[in-house]
């Protein structure tokens, strides 16, 4: 059995500065195996992965290829070694053509011959069915296409150990299918593929074997058989599932008789279609549908975050202009963006700097508002989403992934909104995070407070939401609520089959 | 040991800008120790005034730092800096001295709307710059650029290719001492601008507004940050501080030439911002590191100066000087230190072991 | 779906665009120039006087435009070109020897690259500083080396600086008969030279395209398996180097070496650059643009003088308004650009 072991990492300790990362952790990938590595937001997966790849230096333990010991030092070394990765966010340039990004940093001559390039591409992305071509500028490329022609470069590259860092979240399903079966074609053919993804049901649907971190410690390593999806997020986060349903009711007929906060009428920016949208006080409902459905897009527009095109809209029943953030704020919106990190976080000021940021945009430029206060508001809610930070003083980014998340949820529910927008609050972040955020919700309602909840996953918003708008190619197609709101219909509508 | 983290840890990014004056101030007392001496002396029109080295780097340093606090706004809110400031200084002083020139003598008065005339006319290029860098995101060097190839031309125009003399006991106050103050007036100006910087600190969200547009554009979009105004605002900000620098310039020679009047001043200035601790790409700022960062960088001329190397020469002592302070400040070279003195101390904590046993 | 997509025949690159957009400009502005003032410009000799002037300009740009494609930016260029001069004039002055001066110059060049480089890339100092500090470096070395002009005397040299290459079937007859052919200068030859290799570097070698790589996005050019320092070493490396070279070819073209050589030189190649099409931030650019960029900014000067405003700040203004067109035509175009694309998706 020995020869079937690919790839071993054997003690792994890394500590960053007031953190031990990873703690004596082990783990063994074999040929020819789909390897789920699994665990919350800190758990250590990515330190782990980036120790693979090159990004850190381990401070102690051993990795080892095909039985041989092998030193890591830089992406380039990892690359020789056999060990290639695919980034969640893209790591190809996007100036380049697509040709370039497969070949380049693993050309053989000094000399490059475009023509060649681009004909071997065009070959292996009609071997993968990736509809681009090499000669194109990879920026003039969707995201989605931009993934696979990493994948593709990856997939050329002989590779015997593939890293997926969740390479499903930006596609669609249909992409993600193709991305399942790029998998298995890789699976057939030897090589050892190293899985990360928060998706659960993605992990059964490929993966042989699953390696569970918590904490930066091993808390084993199982074939997917023999691990119920139950067991898994138990492990994962280390507490009893009974939890996760205890959630408290949704007042779904209540919100119904409440006035109508909200209410838009064909309203369309640069990037939605024209849509009717209305939400009641105290009501919590949805925009579901698959990725590029549109759903982000709508949101924004009634946020005012893109270019309105045309539309009415009212606020408790008075017409109101809204066209930029600020407008949305005035009128008590608040706007959880999608892309944390791109649209949230100030990654460098503070934790209190970046509560504390939404109130004052409100209050005027000339209205600052005190350090003493804000210190105030930061400690307040700080406690009351328990967000785990050094000090309100410590850079928001150097928070874990759903600590940031709780502190922009901080710094719009100090604005105290009477409608809140929460795009994809829980992508990325770890279970008992999203647990807390989606009870919050629920509190939040119970308060009067309107909130339109967007979820990729669909459980969550069926806890959660009493109504769900449905998108389908930038198009409303349906409105579920009462007894329709159930995982079957939502799909059915999703699809497209409701007629 | 712990005490001096603490202490790192307080100053922050001043760390440097603060250790490289020390260092300054101890070359300079080993060097010569009259060098510090501060003396009282009757100037040309019969004022007793403060004199000696110490003076004259803080007085020379005044216009630097004034365009320095003006240029960390513009680096923090844009992630760029803007050279054209010696430029555009040039035209304020035209504008100034042209306002001066126009009536038959100088009053308070006239010098007041003088001044404010190169105020607006300063604020105004300060937008055309803000426009090109907020408007059509075009990166602040390159839309500088343009301001900085013609800015000179500009002030030639203004000043009809003359260089106009301006004399007025008031304009010799400014640039200068006023009767009964024995510190130079240009310096009492920078305390006043410094302080007007504080109050709008204090009075307005200006800070973290800027930083918030510097560090991620996108999100201060989306939570209701005008990123537009406050990039065309710190551009004219900057446009004051220029006209003020450039009025002191005039007034110092009680002329103007568009040729030489702050001439270079930019790339000292975008240094001053660099040594002050701040990132030229933007963000985080301090203030105070910058202002700090100018009265580096004047000892230091002045220190040359008094070593008597000519002024020409001074440049290359200067970069030696710049490349060891960046050298030093930079986090590798700090990694890398810090790595090092961790093995000594492991290496001796292991003999200290060895010892034990 | 896919076939769509695959007939569609691909849009210019962001830098194929830029710089067609540049020399259409460039065309269409000596066209106009050659109709309205005539005089010079129907002359070839008017362009080979351009490329004779110029010729340290283009290969001192040629080098800005590696840096800045590779998204750094490199100001000392004109003061070591000066330094450059100011050296090897002394040299061949004290009795020097031509070949020996010209490796002087690329030493003193690669010397400044070497540091830059170094300082840049492996102490991560941003870029800006490093390079203001060289410039301040070797403009301070220059004044020490003579603050008085210095011309050269050395015989070897001023045989050399006569070379004059004649294309007699560009020329013109004179009004007495004579045909005058063009002459190019020797320097011009070297320029091209320096053009043609930068260009065959930037398109056709692996660290050319890395530069762009590095340029585009430092971190997927990490992730991509380059080695980002040693190739940002080598960018500025390069930099230096052909300040080297300009500075010589400089030189062969003043014959005298003066604490102000080259002043501004800089800026003007950073113009150049911008105009031919390559984006500060990095990533977009390309060598023939910069060539262009370059010949369109003297095209600026000569018209304005041609025009009768002989007055010097009249070029000043005039290539400022030009930068301004420059830059805002560019602004427009690509996020009109990106704009559309926006839409699609």
């Amino acid at each position: 059995m020995k020869e079937d072991v690919l790839l071993t990492m054997r003690h792994i300790e890394k500590r960053f500065p007031g953190v031990l990362a990873l703690n004596d952790v082990d783990f063994t990938l074999r040929k020819g195996e789909i390897h789920a590595l699994m665990g919350e937001n800190g758990a250590g997966k990515s330190t782990l992965i980036k120790i693979l790849t090159g990004v850190y230096q381990m401070d102690r333990g051993e990795v080892t290829i095909e039985g041989t010991p092998i030193s890591i030092h830089s992406p380039q070394d990892a690359q020789n070694n056999g060990i290639s990765t695919v980034y969640q966010e893209i790591t190809l340039c996007p100036n380049l053509t697509v040709a370039e990004n497969m070949f380049i940093g693993r050309e053989d001559s000094a000399w490059i011959r475009h023509k060649d390039y681009e004909k071997r591409a065009d070959e292996i992305l009609e071997k993968l069915g990736i509809p681009t071509r090499g000669v194109t500028q990879l920026g003039r490329c969707s995201l989605a296409i931009q993934q696979m022609v990493a994948i593709a470069r990856a997939v050329d590259m002989k590779c015997k150990v593939l890293i997926l860092d969740e390479p499903t979240s930006s596609l669609d399903d249909k992409e993600v299918n193709m991305l399942f079966k790029l998998m298995r074609d890789l699976k057939a053919q030897g090589v050892g593929i190293i899985f990360v993804t928060h998706f659960l049901e993605q992990v059964y649907e490929v993966s042989d074997r699953i390696t569970v971190l918590r904490n930066g410690e091993l808390v084993g390593e199982y074939p997917v058989e023999q691990l119920p999806q139950v067991e898994l997020v138990a492990k994962m986060i280390g507490k009893s599932l009974d939890e996760l349903s205890n959630l408290g009711e949704k007042n779904e007929k209540a919100a119904e008789k409440n006035d109508v906060f909200y209410e838009a009428e064909s309203l369309s920016s640069s990037q939605a279609l024209p849509f009717n949208f209305k939400i009641h006080k105290g009501e919590v409902n949805g925009f579901t549908g698959l990725l590029g459905s549109g759903r982000s897009e709508s949101v924004r527009a009634i946020f005012g975050a893109d270019k309105i095109n045309g539309g009415t809209v009212k606020i408790k029943g008075e017409n109101v202009k809204i066209t930029r953030p600020i407008d949305a704020m005035k009128h008590g919106i608040g706007y959880l963006a999608e892309d944390r990190k791109r649209d949230g976080i100030i990654a460098e000021l503070s934790v209190r700097e970046n509560i504390i940021l939404a109130l004052q945009v409100m209050n005027g430029f000339f209205k600052p508002i005190s350090r003493s206060e804000s210190e105030a508001f930061a400690d307040e809610y700080i406690k009351v989403l328990n967000i785990k930070t050094a000090s309100r003083e410590t850079p928001v980014g150097s928070l874990s992934g759903g600590n940031q998340q709780k502190v922009i949820l901080a710094r719009w529910l100090l604005t105290h909104p009477d409608y809140l927008i929460l795009d994809e609050p829980t992508r990325g972040i770890d279970v008992g995070t999203k647990l807390e955020i989606q009870k919050l919700v629920l509190k939040l309602a119970e308060d009067g407070v309107s909130v339109t909840f967007i979820s990729s996953e669909v459980e969550e918003m069926l806890r959660t939401c009493s109504r769900l708008i449905v998108m389908r190619d930038r198009h409303v197609v349906g409105e579920l609520k009462g007894d329709d709101l159930n995982q079957a219909q939502v799909m059915k509508t999703i699809a497209g089959g409701e007629a | 040991m712990d005490t001096k983290k603490k202490f790192n840890l307080s100053l922050g990014q001043l760390t440097i800008p603060i250790i490289a004056i020390l260092i300054l101030v101890v070359f300079n007392l080993i060097r010569d120790p009259s060098f510090f001496s501060i003396g009282i002396t009757q100037n040309n029109d019969g004022n007793s005034v403060l004199s000696g080295n110490l003076i004259t780097v803080i007085n020379g340093a005044s216009e630097l730092a004034i365009l320095a606090m003006g240029m960390t706004l513009v680096t923090a809110a844009c992630g760029g800096q803007d050279i054209s400031v010696g430029a555009a200084a040039a035209i304020a002083g035209s504008a100034f001295v042209k306002i001066l020139k126009s009536g038959d003598s100088i009053s308070v008065g006239t010098v007041i709307l003088a001044f404010l005339f190169a105020c607006v006319v300063a604020m105004i290029f300060g937008a055309f710059n803000g426009t090109l860098v907020a408007v059509f995101k075009i990166q602040p060097m390159i839309a500088t650029l343009i301001l900085y190839t013609c800015g000179r031309s500009i002030a030639y125009w203004i000043n009809g290719g003359a260089t106009p003399t301006v004399q007025s006991s008031i304009i010799t106050a400014i640039g200068g001492f006023i009767p009964g103050i024995p510190v130079p007036t240009p310096v009492i100006i920078v305390v006043v601008v410094a302080i007007i910087f504080k109050l709008v600190f204090h009075f307005t969200s200006l800070e973290i507004l800027t930083q918030s547009v510097g560090i991620n554009g996108s999100a201060a979009r989306l939570n209701g940050i005008n990123s537009t105004f406050i990039k065309l605002l710190s551009f004219i900000i900057l446009g004051v501080c220029v006209s003020v620098a450039g009025c002191i310039g005039v007034s110092r020679l009680g002329l103007i030439n568009h040729e030489t009047l702050l001439i270079d001043i930019e790339m000292d200035t975008i240094l001053a911002v660099a040594i002050g601790g701040n990132n030229l790409g933007g963000g985080k700022f301090k203030i105070s590191g910058s202002i700090i960062g100018a009265y580096v960088i004047q000892m230091l001329t002045i220190t040359l100066y008094a070593m008597k190397v000519s002024s020409t020469d001074v440049k290359a002592y200067k970069a030696i000087v710049i490349i060891l302070l960046v050298v030093i400040g930079s986090p590798v070279v700090k990694a890398k230190f810090e790595k090092l003195m961790t093995k000594l101390r492991s290496g001796k904590a292991k003999e200290t072991v060895k010892g034990a046993e | 779906m896919n076939n769509i997509v695959g007939k569609r025949r691909e849009p210019l690159s962001d830098t194929k665009l830029l710089m067609t957009i540049t020399i259409s400009i460039f065309v269409a502005m000596y066209l106009l120039a050659m109709a309205l003032l005539g005089g010079g410009f129907l002359h070839p000799q008017q362009i080979f006087d351009m490329l004779n002037d110029n010729a340290s300009l283009i290969i001192v740009s040629c080098g800005l435009t590696i840096v800045m494609i590779g998204g750094g930016i490199d100001i000392s260029v004109g003061a070591v070109t000066s330094l450059v001069v100011m050296s090897c004039v002394l040299y061949l002055n004290n009795g020097g020897n031509i070949f020996v001066a010209a490796l002087l110059a690329i030493g003193i060049g690669l010397a400044f690259g070497l540091v830059h480089g170094y300082l840049i890339s492996y102490l991560e100092i941003q870029p800006f500083i490093v390079t203001l500090a060289g410039m301040f470096f070797a403009r301070g070395m220059t004044t020490i080396l003579s603050v008085n002009p210095q011309k050269v005397t050395h015989e070897g040299f001023q045989s050399l600086r006569d070379v004059k290459i004649e294309i007699s079937w560009l020329g013109y007859t004179a009004k007495n008969g004579n045909l005058v052919p063009a002459r190019m200068e020797l320097g011009v030859v070297i320029a091209f030279v320096c053009l043609i290799a930068v260009f065959i570097l930037l398109k056709y070698l692996r660290l050319g395209r890395c530069f762009y790589a590095m340029g585009g996005n430092q971190q997927s050019a990490l992730m991509l398996g380059i080695n980002v320092k040693r190739t940002r070493f080598l960018s500025y490396l390069m930099s230096g180097c052909l300040s080297g070279i300009s500075g010589f070819v400089f030189m062969m073209h003043t014959g005298a070496g003066n604490a102000t050589n080259a002043a501004g030189m800089e800026m003007n190649a950073i113009a150049a650059a911008i105009i031919g099409g390559t984006l500060l931030t990095g990533g977009v650019g390309n060598v023939a643009g910069t060539f262009f960029g370059v010949l369109t900014l003297t095209t600026i000067k000569k018209i304005v003088v041609s025009s009768g405003l002989n007055d010097p700040w009249w070029q000043n203004i005039t290539t400022g308004g030009m930068l301004c067109f420059f830059i805002l035509l560019q602004s427009v175009v690509l996020s009109r650009r990106n704009g559309s694309k926006k839409k699609q998706s």
